[in-house]
């Protein structure tokens, strides 16, 4: 039983069948290519896998494909404007945030949408929406001053 | 991928009745964060499912002219979190939505879901137990409401009925009016952790005289549970530290608590005493009533 979906991908429309049961997280990076979204843990907990779907951070690896019809997914690789960094991207390099780098793609995504949210955020507010994210290479000091940094005016 | 083989996606209510009546084997799936995550472990191996996403008006949050408030089943932790009728009327509620997951897990699970899934753990139930709520099931032919407590027949297991669709949680003006509420969830880490106890406190005052107390617990017995003699108890006492440590210690005999590898039962019954009269402290000053020490 396949599907027919349509959605964007980085401001892409992309249309194409999917089984009910394939995750977003599989057609992204298997069937479209963008393997900027990083498969961790699987089942929701580290954030690896996380992209904007509407502005909204989600988990894609426990969102299946067929939700996606109809909306508007960022990853990673549509955060970058004509070969330039973007300003979380910049401030995530100058605060040494990244380490392994594989935590770094969602923590970017999440922290796009909250500069997006237009929100002031307190450090602790900061640390409560990253905490859907694991660095394993226990980074996060200078991941929330990347972000701080990436809030600032 | 998941062993998927039918999959619906009805836009209504009615359809999605009637489509439960004429396949029983679907799963109702909302925001998969408990599905997905039971058939990744193989738990559940092979699953036709009915979502319920598309049916929009379940997303909705109300409050009556008579006080009633409504919340739909397919509300996400982050809408309620961010609700202002949640906010203003039961913020006890967005307190226990907003210790659930993390972001991106709260911004997809759903109330109705989170009931459903029927764990002892689940952040919003020992609230809802605590509010007296009540859970609207529809079926093809009806509908009827029943007491949230009712719902919860054991570890996982919800009386959840072939053919019904979980649609609405209703609380009524009386059980949350005039009154003040907290939540504790006692859990290792302060995110993305499942609660090793779940303390949610309401009462009345008036006069430094409680009017009423409830307490609702999670993960001290097989399904969420009330506090009834310590509740009792309560009614008509002075608020003081002494009623609170009758309280505390008077919860206990509600609980059913049992060794994890979280935590044992003796720590576990050591955390309701204690925890009960620290949510209830909260509670009281939220109510208006004077802080105790």
């Amino acid at each position: 039983m396949l599907k027919k979906i349509s959605f964007t991908v980085n401001g892409k429309e992309v249309s194409l069948e999917v089984n009910p049961g394939e995750t977003l997280l599989e057609v992204l990076r298997k069937r479209l290519g963008y393997t900027g979204v990083k498969k961790g843990c699987a089942v929701g907990e580290c954030g690896a896998c996380t992209v904007l779907i509407d502005g909204t951070p989600t988990d894609s690896c426990i969102y299946l494909a067929v939700w996606a019809d109809g909306k508007e997914i960022i990853t990673i690789e549509g955060i970058a404007e004509d070969g330039k960094l973007s300003k979380v991207q910049e401030a995530f390099v100058e605060e040494g945030a990244v380490q392994c780098g594989f935590c770094t793609p969602g923590l970017v995504l999440t922290t796009t949408a909250m500069v997006q949210s237009g929100k002031k955020y307190t450090r602790e507010e900061i640390k409560r929406e990253l905490s859907g994210h694991f660095c394993r290479c226990t980074g996060y000091q200078n991941i929330i001053k990347a972000v701080e940094k990436s809030l600032e005016d | 991928m998941y062993n998927v083989d039918q999959y619906f996606e009805p836009e209504t209510i009615d359809e999605a009745t009637a489509l439960l009546a004429e396949h029983p084997n679907l799963l109702i799936i909302a925001g998969g964060t408990d599905v997905l995550i039971k058939m990744h472990s193989g738990k559940i191996a092979q699953a036709d499912l009915l979502s319920i996403r598309k049916i929009k008006f379940l997303e909705t949050i109300q409050k009556r002219q008579d006080g009633t408030l409504s919340i739909g089943s397919l509300a996400t932790f982050t809408q309620i979190a961010n609700d202002p009728i949640i906010k203003e009327n039961i913020p006890v509620l967005k307190e226990a939505a907003l210790s659930m997951g993390g972001p991106q897990i709260r911004n997809v699970a759903t109330i109705g879901g989170n009931i459903c899934n029927g764990a002892t753990s689940a952040d919003s139930a020992s609230t809802l137990f605590a509010l007296n709520a009540k859970l609207k099931l529809q079926t093809q032919g009806g509908e009827r409401v029943i007491p949230i407590e009712d719902f919860y027949l054991g570890p996982g297991k919800v009386d959840l009925k072939p053919g019904e669709i979980l649609t609405e949680i209703v609380i009524s003006p009386e059980d949350y009016q005039d009154y003040g509420g907290h939540y504790i969830k006692f859990s290792m880490r302060k995110a993305m952790d499942i609660a090793t106890l779940g303390v949610s406190a309401i009462c009345r005052i008036k006069n430094g005289v409680f009017e009423d107390v409830r307490i609702g617990l999670g993960v001290a017995g097989p399904t969420p549970l009330r506090c009834q003699e310590a509740e009792s108890f309560a009614k008509g006492k002075t608020v003081s530290a002494q009623t609170l440590a009758e309280i505390g210690k008077l919860a206990v005999k509600s609980t059913k608590a049992r060794t994890s590898w979280r935590a044992s039962k003796e720590y576990r019954e050591h955390l309701v005493e204690e925890l009960s009269q620290r949510a209830l402290k909260v509670a009281i000053k939220n109510a208006g009533g004077e802080s105790l020490a």
